[in-house]
């Protein structure tokens, strides 16, 4: 292996050296200068990504087992950048006096989770699959349950490590049939070797299964809503966003590649997961008063969403489910960053405790309204884009009655986005929440998402540059 | 040559100003600017259009232009107006300038409400430019979700349910349509060739009649909506009785246009072979909408409600001259989108103003008020009149011709409904002379009414703009008629 092979896997050398860094500068820097600290790792992890968005070559090394191409360097890109604005997003949480010493415990579990989902995106092997699933998930846990000594943090840590085991062994189930029949992991030649027979659709369904935890679809979901709700703001984010795309971009993969010519099976079972999952989530999100378990049923609801695209087996299905994270990103992080300023500031997590917000912190309120329209799918902010393609995906194949029951349930979440800007627009309190302004990187990283919700819908080089290189996936069968 | 993104501009240009003044106050005088400014451009392009009209140019649509968006869906930046396209841009620059003078007194978050406002306006102007199923269904939303925070924020009454109510009612018609956009675009190109979203290259094909019979209802249903189709009519009594007034006027008098011009260019104009075979069916709904909207605004006692329902009569009469499919009719229909616009923008304008004089909208609690705002009421009187079809007025024009069109149909069904359809105009001259009577004459009732002020020098602005277009089409529809008939006819050629 020559030095120019290793090169393809630059992103997770780098977050490697990166993780190494940090480790040691937390012992470097003392225990006054933890802010300094903080904008160290955040730099750190900013060239990493900023580094990702330089051409790279693409390949693939250990016999196949790693895979790499612009679909894979873009999908990790998202990942990378979210993972910056989530950082940019808890410096309010780090600063506080009981997580200051634990910041860089905190960046090592993180930047091992992004090191895990980078293999996994990238693996051509259901061995490389399996390990990076695992180093994306178990730390996870640990994140989630970060606020020890409150019981519903901890409860969180132990419901996602259970729930993890317990999808893991499905998905390996799953693995060991498809290596039974074909007996190989490579997905390629799995992919070749796989006929109609029903182990191998057995198969195909436990995978899936295993995958839909971590999607959180309906109905394996109900690890959502309480894990989101205990963990702590900014890891409840990286949850919603970077570990939820991460799961998705490998189902692209996987079903494309492995399961291409069971296409019609998945098809329609994707099909009903699409109508239960927007579904439910959407009529569980309309009863929330907690901002974060508000927002994780609104992210269930989007999950379903996204499978519109999935639907579509083509490069195009594929760049609308790959578009629409990016924008999701966007849109989602706007929102958790705004809740966890308020959060951070005044430690109000209800959106009861939002009325009136307009009046006393008018530009947080924007941005909160330009996130709700952007979920809701309302020009001209990027998430009308990102669902407009995801509904013309699934209308390429014909499913017009499902886009027509996706597109019904979007007024239904148009509802419940609508209450949370009345609350902070229309009704008013006697006791708002009291005007406060956000710490540095809080602003940076609200100016890059809005940035993003307004732009990224008229730049349409971004969809088409994603249309390109998705027909990677493709064209190598 | 005329270029139509300044349209756009303006309104843009004035939305950035309006968020960088200083003082709050100062919103209304960019605003009014802007508007100004906006109206003037507006007439600046209707005589453009006549004059390269005169000169000969018979291209389906002028001042054309195209730039592609998104390479990898065929979906491009592409405007031009015809002269359907152009009496509507006209109409919205007058009632949006209306609306900026008739609100100038706004006391709450000023800046917002011009804002949003304003925002409301692009999305509409956008719209009627637009001739990109994509960018056109963009700005249809565009112009519908200012309604929410306009509505929820400046409102009056139960503004937050009414608020709600209007706006999901509107975006789930908007996602319906969504879907027959998508069914359409898929459906562009029965030979092979590339789909596209650009209305004038689809207008050249024949999409399959199986998959016109599923879309038509979808499209039609998505725009009828925002016309107030029975039965989805019943956000429209509740959104106009709660909204503040500019937006109550730009509403009824434009937004509720854009269903009926959206029927027009892509219900009947892509796909003529449903909308003939489903027309007879749609008809019973528009003209039970026309009845019972007339009948409901006789029962109503609250000025805002009399014509929200008079308004849900009178679109539907909108709706009623399209589906007949003839050239005059249709020539009504159109007629009718501006001639309504601007009599139901003039009569909510007038409500607003007495509203905020006399604090109250039941007609049973004024009277008089022709002795007190002499200006105001005779302005009243003459929007009256103008909407019950009073010759030398616009309502009178629009009416004729759509009628005319419906009963020249020689089915006995045809001529049934249109009987039908046209005893609403009797109705319609009981409310509205009722109210005139009723609130107008007689003598002062409550003595503190002796002291109240007729129009300020705004005000007086803002309905005159709006009384001159009445008359001015009343007294000369005819150019304003042939613009129509000669934009009419590649729809009546695809409807033979």
């Amino acid at each position: 292996m020559s030095f120019s092979d290793i090169l393809l896997m630059r992103n997770e050398l780098l977050l490697v050296a990166a993780t190494v860094v940090i480790l040691i500068a937390d012992l470097v820097f003392a225990a006054d200068q933890r802010k300094q600290f903080y904008y160290f790792s955040v730099f750190l992890i900013f060239i990493v990504a900023i580094t990702g968005l330089f051409p790279s070559e693409s390949g693939s090394i250990f016999g196949g087992m790693y895979e790499t191409g612009g679909l894979q360097i873009m999908m990790k890109n998202i990942l990378n950048f979210s993972t910056l604005i989530v950082l940019l997003q808890s410096w309010g949480w780090f600063s506080q006096v009981k997580q200051q010493k634990r910041i860089g415990e905190f960046m090592i579990l993180l930047l091992s989770t992004l090191i895990g989902m980078g293999y996994m995106i990238s693996s051509g092997h259901f061995l490389m699959f399996y390990l990076g699933l695992e180093l994306a998930t178990i730390p996870l846990a640990a994140l989630a349950a970060y606020d020890y000594y409150k019981s519903k943090s901890a409860e969180a840590g132990i419901k996602l490590i259970l729930l993890a085991a317990f999808s893991s062994g499905i998905l390996l189930f799953g693995i060991s049939l498809i290596y039974g029949i074909t007996g190989t992991l490579y997905f390629g030649e799995a992919g070749q070797l796989i006929n109609g027979s029903t182990l191998s659709v057995l198969g195909l369904v436990l995978i899936f299964t295993g995958l839909s935890f971590k999607v959180s679809l309906v109905p394996f979901h109900l690890w959502t809503a309480d894990v989101y709700e205990g963990s702590p703001i900014n890891v409840t984010s990286y949850l919603s966003v970077v570990s939820k795309g991460s799961a998705v971009f490998i189902m692209l993969i996987v079903l494309n590649t492995v399961f291409a010519s069971l296409n019609d099976i998945w098809d329609t079972l994707i099909y009903t997961i699409i109508i239960i999952t927007i579904t439910i989530g959407n009529l569980f999100a309309i009863r929330q008063r907690n901002i974060k378990r508000f927002l994780a049923f609104s992210s269930i609801a989007q999950a379903g969403f996204i499978m519109l695209g999935v639907i579509d087996n083509s490069a195009f299905g594929v760049a609308t489910v790959v578009y629409f994270i990016l924008v999701y990103m966007f849109s989602n992080l706007a929102a958790f960053g705004v809740a966890s300023a308020i959060s951070a500031e005044t430690g109000k997590e209800s959106i009861d405790d939002y009325k009136g917000f307009y009046g006393t912190n008018p530009r947080l309120s924007l941005v909160m309204m330009l996130a709700m329209f952007s979920l809701a799918g309302i020009p001209p902010v990027a998430g009308f884009f990102g669902k407009f393609f995801l509904f013309t995906a699934a209308a390429e194949k014909g499913y017009y009655i499902l886009v027509l029951i996706a597109v019904l349930n979007t007024i239904i979440s148009l509802y419940y986005y609508l209450l949370v800007i009345k609350v902070m627009f229309i009704e008013k309190s006697d006791s708002p929440i009291q005007f406060f302004s956000s710490n540095l990187p809080m602003k940076i990283s609200l100016v890059i998402c809005v940035l993003g919700l307004v732009i990224t819908g008229f730049t349409s080089g971004v969809f088409d540059y994603m249309v390109a290189v998705s027909d990677q996936l493709f064209s190598s069968i | 040559m005329y270029n139509l993104n300044i349209l756009l501009l303006v309104p843009i240009l004035t939305l950035a100003g309006i968020m960088f003044v200083k003082d709050a106050r100062n919103a209304r005088v960019v605003a009014a600017i802007g508007m100004s400014v906006q109206l003037v451009l507006v007439f600046v392009l209707l005589y453009m259009y006549l004059a390269e009209r005169n000169a000969g140019n018979m291209e389906e649509v002028l001042f054309y232009q195209d730039i592609t968006w998104y390479e990898s869906l065929k979906i491009s930046y592409t405007i031009g107006v015809d002269g359907i396209a152009v009496g509507l841009i006209v109409l919205t620059g007058i009632v949006i300038f209306a609306g900026v003078f008739a609100s100038w007194l706004m006391k709450d978050l000023v800046k917002e409400f011009f804002f949003w406002l304003i925002l409301l306006a692009t999305g509409v102007f956008g719209f009627f430019i637009s001739l990109d199923l994509f960018i056109m269904f963009v700005f249809f939303e565009l112009a519908v979700i200012p309604m929410y925070l306009l509505i929820g924020i400046w409102g009056t009454g139960p503004k937050e349910y009414s608020a709600m109510k209007l706006t999901l009612m509107l975006m789930g018609a908007s996602a319906i349509l969504l879907v027959g956009i998508l069914g359409i675009y898929f459906n562009s190109a029965p030979d092979g060739g590339a789909m596209t979203f650009n209305i004038i290259e689809i207008s050249k094909v024949n999409i399959p009649i199986a998959a016109q019979r599923f879309f038509f209802p979808m499209v039609f249903i998505g725009f009828g909506v925002i016309s107030a189709l029975f039965p989805f009519h019943t956000w429209s009594p509740d959104g106009h009785a709660s909204a503040p007034t500019a937006v109550s006027m730009l509403h009824a008098g434009v937004l509720m246009k854009l269903g009926g011009y959206g029927v027009l260019k892509v219900a009947i104009y892509l796909l003529p072979e449903a909308a003939g075979e489903m027309a007879t069916f749609f008809l019973i709904f528009v003209a039970i909408g026309v009845i019972y909207g007339a009948l409901s605004a006789v029962m109503q006692r609250d000025l805002k409600y009399i014509n929200a329902y008079s308004s849900v009569s009178h679109v539907g009469l909108i709706l009623f001259g399209l589906l007949m499919l003839t050239k005059t009719a249709l020539d009504g229909a159109v007629l009718q989108m501006i001639s309504h616009g601007l009599i139901t923008a003039l009569f909510f304008a007038l409500i607003g103003m007495i509203y905020g004089r006399t604090h109250t909208r039941m007609v049973n609690e004024m009277r008089g008020l022709m002795k007190v705002m002499p200006f105001l009421s005779v302005a009243y009187v003459i929007a009256g009149l103008a909407s019950l079809g009073l010759p030398g007025l616009s309502g009178f024009v629009a009416e004729l011709a759509i009628f005319v069109g419906a009963f020249s149909h020689p089915e006995p069904f045809y001529r049934v409904i249109t009987v039908i359809a046209v005893s609403s105009i009797v109705v319609a001259a009981v409310y509205i002379l009722r109210v005139v009577a009723k609130m107008l004459m007689e003598g002062v009732k409550d003595e503190s009414y002796n002291d109240l002020t007729d129009a300020r020098w705004h005000e007086k602005l803002s309905v005159i703009s709006l009384l001159l277009f009445i008359a001015a089409i009343g007294l000369a529809p005819l150019w304003l008629s042939d613009m129509i008939m000669s934009s009419l006819e590649p729809i009546i050629m695809r409807l033979n």
